[in-house]
């Protein structure tokens, strides 16, 4: 294992590892504190920063975070590591990839070529000498599309995944909060709900309800209930309609195993997705979620900074060609990121670096009640995010869900981001709300229609 | 209390009816309209409020006290509510003085006890203070005729789950039952959670224990929780174990109370 020096003045910082010197590197946070693996003191941190920048790309081809023999993703990333996609930048240290990020030879065309070619301990590393504006301006310059029955990603597009969620899965209680965001334009990166019992009697119902009224008012979406990948290949095998398989994935094969999952196990989920042949304008069917802290929550980080493990989930994303990834940046709570600005930074790490991988990552830019973070720091962290491209957020009524206890994107927050920055649903669910009449976007701006569509007033009717 | 403001004019009000959701909120241009947008903020200072609220052990104590209950305070190893966030290692264990205080009592007291009971601020002390009495009354009583010994009631003060486990290790107590405030959610800032443990001792895992949630008036009732808690408790003394292995028929009991109080239909598919 190699060691690093770092001599600022006539103060010398030694690192013992690339592991330390990434750790050490990381923008503070009370995650890598309770791991005990951050810089003693600000100098430390950025003499850190200073020792990373020096170190070339090709030393983190030969010195593993996490060994080879110990981890399958490790395996993961050193056996479909893509030689020829990295050769533009292999004479790079991290610090000349930062330079050439944001020079203009990395524009959208370069960036989707170099994706396979960068390990995520490479992307880990550049994101911790990057500023803000850096993880801004880079990752507004990389588009990753994908596509299953509505197409994501494309520029000049933002999603929501409408999340329906009631606390006992009461249906009139999910449709109510369904028909409600699609009233607001919400809906098209899928309808995905986190289920409050999860037994395969329920999950199956949830499918079948989903599918149903996606099929009776010709919604251009994907159904998706967040359950365990085992029990929706179960549910596959019972012939239940099921569009998106969900996981938790984390970056070590330690923290995966705590979810009950591994490489294996998601091929399995994926073969079973595929073999329903239910997209019709693109196969990317898998949705995963990750967030930093997962594997020091787990006790599988491997002294690895919390940032760096969260990298590497991506690497188990992007083999699996996903849909949609979503990190669920403040979900975890204060322990692993403390503050508003913690939140933030994270974010837009999290999506740089998925980007960088050629992953089409989306956010659930959340907040709980013990974290010292506010709507105010939601609306920041959304509209950055929005600049930089992000395929999709969450779209919840009022910010309040009422089963996981915590405050995320509203449907009108998504409104905003896309009248402010201009942007528009996925193209089919675009013309979908043309066609029924809920709202159109013309110049950024967004009108609604004047009345209720027919289907959907014949709908409340009922309820009358 | 007024969750969120009326806005009359929108058509899918109905719905309200349907889910405890922010849902129907209306807009103005694109946006939340004002009412919605403060009932929102005052829900929010509510929990935030909760989360910062101090633990009124002086009160508490006195109210045990009234009722001919001893009490003992203790503190975890977190030394305030700042710490206590970003460390919840610390919240697990209890301060050194403390554990020798408790030493002592146990050393004054010896043979162990039947049942310690364990009450933390938690997440919020807004619950603890709410709850602990109420349940109290309702749950000892149906202990004491089951003929279970306590310890006195011991306070912990930036207690997280976990610090139960050394209180009834130190006890020698066959049983804790800990009583803390939940994290609050943005409409039940003062949820009171049961975690219940046979064979308390230091290190055990969440897969040990078995946990009552959401104890509130809007929420789980006293009678209800303290009934589920003491079918628990007999259950683990009888297998003597708890956790995963018993909480799975704990929860078939759940699930099947779920059921029979029936679904309604969905209006999105005609089954009105």
């Amino acid at each position: 294992m190699a060691s690093f020096t770092h001599t600022v003045g006539h103060q010398v910082y030694r690192f013992d590892s690339l592991k330390e010197v990434m750790a050490k590197a990381s923008p503070a946070r009370s995650g890598d504190y309770l791991a005990g693996v951050a810089a003693s003191n600000d100098g430390e941190r950025v003499a850190a920063q200073m020792a990373l920048a020096n170190i070339p790309l090709k030393h983190f081809l030969n010195e593993a975070l996490i060994p080879y023999e110990q981890d399958e993703v490790t395996r993961l990333i050193v056996d479909t590591h893509d030689q020829q996609a990295f050769a533009p930048v292999s004479h790079l240290t991290v610090g000349g990839l930062r330079d050439w990020l944001l020079s203009e030879q990395a524009d959208e065309h370069s960036l989707r070529a170099l994706a396979p070619g960068l390990t995520p301990e490479m992307a880990a590393a550049v994101s911790k000498i990057m500023r803000v504006q850096d993880l801004v301006l880079v990752a507004q310059k990389i588009r990753v599309v994908t596509a299953f029955r509505g197409t994501m990603g494309l520029r000049g597009r933002l999603s929501t995944r409408l999340q329906p969620n009631h606390p006992t899965d009461e249906p009139a209680g999910i449709a109510a909060s369904i028909l409600d965001g699609l009233l607001y334009g919400n809906g098209d990166a899928m309808i995905g709900i986190n289920p409050a019992t999860d037994s395969i009697a329920s999950i199956c119902a949830l499918l079948e309800m989903l599918d149903a009224i996606i099929q009776r008012y010709d919604i251009p979406t994907q159904s998706c209930v967040l359950t365990h990948v085992t029990t929706s290949i179960e549910a596959i095998n019972r012939g239940v309609p099921l569009d998106l398989v969900f996981q938790s994935i984390a970056g070590t094969e330690a923290a995966n195993a705590g979810f009950g999952i591994n490489l294996n196990v998601l091929q399995e989920g994926y073969e079973a997705g595929l073999s329903l042949k239910r997209g019709t304008v693109g196969q990317n069917l898998m949705y995963f979620e990750t967030g930093q802290g997962s594997a020091l929550s787990a006790n599988a980080h491997h002294g690895v900074d919390q940032q760096t493990c969260e990298t590497r989930a991506y690497a188990v994303a992007r083999h699996f060609k996903p849909f949609l990834v979503n990190t669920v940046v403040g979900f975890i709570g204060p322990e692993y990121l403390y503050n508003g600005k913690q939140i933030i930074r994270a974010g837009l790490e999290d999506h740089f670096c998925g980007k960088l991988l050629g992953v089409p990552m989306g956010c659930d830019i959340c907040y709980t009640n013990h974290a010292e973070a506010d709507q105010d720091d939601m609306d920041t962290l959304l509209t950055l995010l929005g600049v930089a491209g992000i395929n999709f957020i969450m779209g919840i009524p009022g910010s309040d869900d009422i089963m996981l206890n915590y405050q995320t994107t509203s449907f009108h927050d998504a409104l905003y981001a896309r009248q402010t920055l201009g942007l528009k649903p996925g193209p089919e669910f675009e013309a979908w709300l043309e066609r029924t009449g809920i709202f159109t976007q013309a110049d950024g701006r967004i009108r609604f229609g004047d009345n209720l569509p027919p289907a959907f007033r014949q709908a409340l009717a009922q309820l009358a | 209390m007024e969750r969120h403001a009326p806005t009359p004019d929108n058509p899918w009000l109905a719905l309200r009816n349907l889910t405890p959701a922010r849902i129907a909120l209306g807009r103005t241009g694109i946006s939340l309209p004002t009412g919605a947008q403060l009932d929102f903020q005052f829900a929010h200072a509510q929990a935030r409020d909760a989360v910062h609220l101090p633990f009124d052990h002086v009160g508490l104590r006195q109210q045990l006290g009234d009722r001919g209950r001893d009490s003992l305070l203790l503190h975890s190893a977190a030394s305030d509510r700042h710490q206590y966030l970003q460390r919840p290692d610390l919240g697990r264990r209890l301060h050194e003085d403390s554990a020798q205080r408790l030493r002592e009592h146990a050393q004054a007291n010896p043979g162990g006890v039947d049942l310690a009971i364990v009450v933390a601020d938690g997440l919020s002390a807004l619950a603890v203070h709410r709850h602990t009495l109420p349940f109290l009354s309702r749950f000892e009583e149906q202990a004491a005729a089951d003929g279970w010994t306590s310890a006195p009631v011991i306070l912990v003060e930036q207690g997280r789950v976990a610090v139960a486990d050394e209180v009834g290790e130190l006890l020698g107590a066959r049983m804790t039952v800990m009583l803390i405030g939940e994290r609050p959610g943005l409409s039940s800032p003062d949820s009171l959670g049961l975690y219940f443990t046979y064979a308390p001792k230091v290190g055990l895992t969440d897969a040990y224990r078995n946990c009552i949630s959401n104890v509130r008036l809007e929420g789980l009732s006293y009678g209800m929780a303290a009934h589920r808690l003491l079918y628990l408790m007999r259950e683990a003394c009888r297998r003597q174990l708890s956790g995963v292995n018993l909480k799975d028929e704990a929860e078939v009991h759940s699930i099947d109370s779920e059921e029979s109080a029936g679904k309604s239909g969905n209006f999105l598919l005609g089954e009105g």
